[in-house]
């Protein structure tokens, strides 16, 4: 993605702790993303890079640090969360798509009922993304009438339907049987190229290593090391990291 | 004394037991409806993460499910009023409307926890997702989780309202004139013990057939809804 490396980053973490009661699982997270950037974050499991995600639209509150989105400090007690959740998306593992209501009316209701936008216009923007996600005759179906890959299409554009700026996504293959593992990721490929500045957690490493700008590599809720793709492949330097990647390529 | 003749004395005296049959329905129907009203509000009192509200509301929904409907019913008999004032006009209240208050109590209970039950059966994810596109706690669940669930409380509400039906003879023991009453009024009014059989067999199949196909309904929406 083109971004001007001087300027002031659109995301930053600093010093990020959380612990779920005397497990910590966060220990000073730093970060900083810039606008339109595709970063992935990878690491063995249970290292904390759901946890990450989740702090960044305050679904988990932290306990030292600051997150900063733009202008919106997510730390702030007084945090307008509407507003953060309005900027940042997010997409997960399971989809959790509403299954009681049609693949449209998924993607249209937050920015009607949350947004309060008018109905027609939020309509037809959902109707557009649905096709942009190669989904344009699904939109009357249920969640429960889709393939999984089909699904998390539907959940990838009800996250774009809010019109973030961010969208984080979390494993969003991994629950997928693997021929619909491709399709999801050119969804993604296709927010990223959109200009949306994408987050994700991953273990497609292909995917991570031609789709992201940069690879944060974490472990045991730290970021061991981070850099830009073709570095992070092949000279990574800490042993963590090398270990890792020795199983994971 | 013929098979023909219990037969006849039974076709009888049904006209007067189904008057009171009359009432253990209309006690029953009261009933659900005042204890699903307040066992709505306790069972999303529960849910409640305002301590104020979420701990009444537990203990309330444990203490009138774990109580036996007979001493609930002793209570409301004995210490509601006679009769109530409301601006100058003195409402009598009958026994047997004491008894269908008596009767809400225990089917709130019960229906606070069915709401529980089937708020918390929805999965985690959903309330996750509903948060991260910006709804509120409260928006999630009267948006997003209650409609998916209303579904799977039906059966188990069925079956509640079978359960209370079934219980409202107790009412008689505090002197409501329903059905159980008057077949015992009726069997001692023939003075005749051959009759017992016959006529608390009415009694029985009286129940029986108007319980059975709620529960058989019941069981259906149960295997459509998919309720786990
Ligand atoms: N809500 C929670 N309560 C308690 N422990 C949690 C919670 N969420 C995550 N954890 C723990 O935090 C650690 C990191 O979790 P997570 O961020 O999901 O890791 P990853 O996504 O890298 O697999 C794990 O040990 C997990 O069990
Ligand atoms: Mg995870």
């Amino acid at each position: 993605m083109s971004f001007s490396p001087t300027s002031a980053p659109l995301i930053s973490l600093r010093g990020v702790r959380k612990s779920f009661g005397h497990l910590e699982v966060l220990r000073g997270i730093d970060m900083d993303i810039r606008k339109g950037e595709v970063v992935a974050i990878i690491g063995p499991s249970g290292s904390g890079k759901s946890t990450i995600l989740r702090t960044i639209n305050g679904l988990t509150p932290i306990n030292e640090g600051s997150i900063r989105v733009g202008d919106i400090e997510v730390s702030d007690p007084k945090l307008d969360k509407v507003k953060l959740r309005h900027r940042v998306g997010m997409v997960f593992q399971q989809y959790n798509l509403f299954p009681h209501r049609t693949v449209l009316q998924n993607v249209a209701m937050a920015p009607i009922q949350v947004l309060k936008e008018r109905r027609e216009q939020v309509e037809e923007r959902a109707r557009r993304l649905l096709a942009e996600m190669r989904l344009p005759d699904k939109a009357d179906a249920y969640p429960g009438e889709l393939s999984g890959g089909q699904q998390q299409r539907v959940a990838i554009a009800r996250a774009l339907c809010m019109e973030p700026e961010v969208i984080l996504f979390d494993e969003v293959t991994a629950a997928l049987d693997p021929e619909m593992v491709k399709e999801v990721l050119a969804a993604v490929r296709k927010v990223a190229e959109g200009g949306v500045t994408c987050i994700l957690v991953t273990h497609e490493m292909g995917f991570a290593r031609e789709a992201a700008d940069h690879i944060y590599f974490t472990d045991r809720g730290v970021i061991v090391e981070h850099a830009a793709p073709q570095v992070f492949f092949t000279e990574a330097s800490d042993p963590r990291t090398k270990e890792f990647l020795s199983k994971v390529l | 004394m013929t098979a023909s003749q219990a037969l006849a004395n039974v076709v009888e005296w049904m006209p007067f037991i189904l008057r009171g049959f009359g009432l253990n329905i209309l006690m029953s129907v009261l009933a659900i409806l005042i204890g699903t009203a307040l066992g709505t509000f306790l069972g999303l009192g529960q849910l409640s993460r305002l301590r104020l509200v979420g701990a009444p509301s537990r203990l309330a929904t444990q203490l009138f499910r774990n109580a036996p409907w007979l001493v609930l019913l002793f209570y409301c008999i004995f210490l509601m009023p006679y009769q109530v004032n409301i601006g100058g006009m003195s409402i009598v209240l009958p026994s047997w409307l004491r008894a269908t208050i008596g009767f809400s109590f225990p089917v709130a209970a019960n229906f606070s926890e069915i709401v529980r039950g089937a708020v918390n059966s929805v999965p985690h994810g959903q309330w996750e997702a509903a948060e991260a596109l910006g709804y509120s706690r409260r928006a999630t669940l009267f948006r997003i989780v209650l409609p998916q669930c209303i579904s799977r409380m039906i059966p188990p509400w069925m079956n509640l309202y079978a359960l209370l039906l079934t219980a409202t003879p107790l009412s008689m023991i505090v002197g409501v004139e329903e059905a159980l009453g008057r077949t015992q009024a009726a069997v001692q009014a023939q003075a005749n013990s051959a009759m017992l059989i016959p006529m608390y067999l009415a009694l029985l199949a009286m129940f029986f057939f108007y319980t059975w196909p709620i529960n058989r309904l019941s069981r259906t929406l149960e295997g459509r809804f998919g309720t786990k």
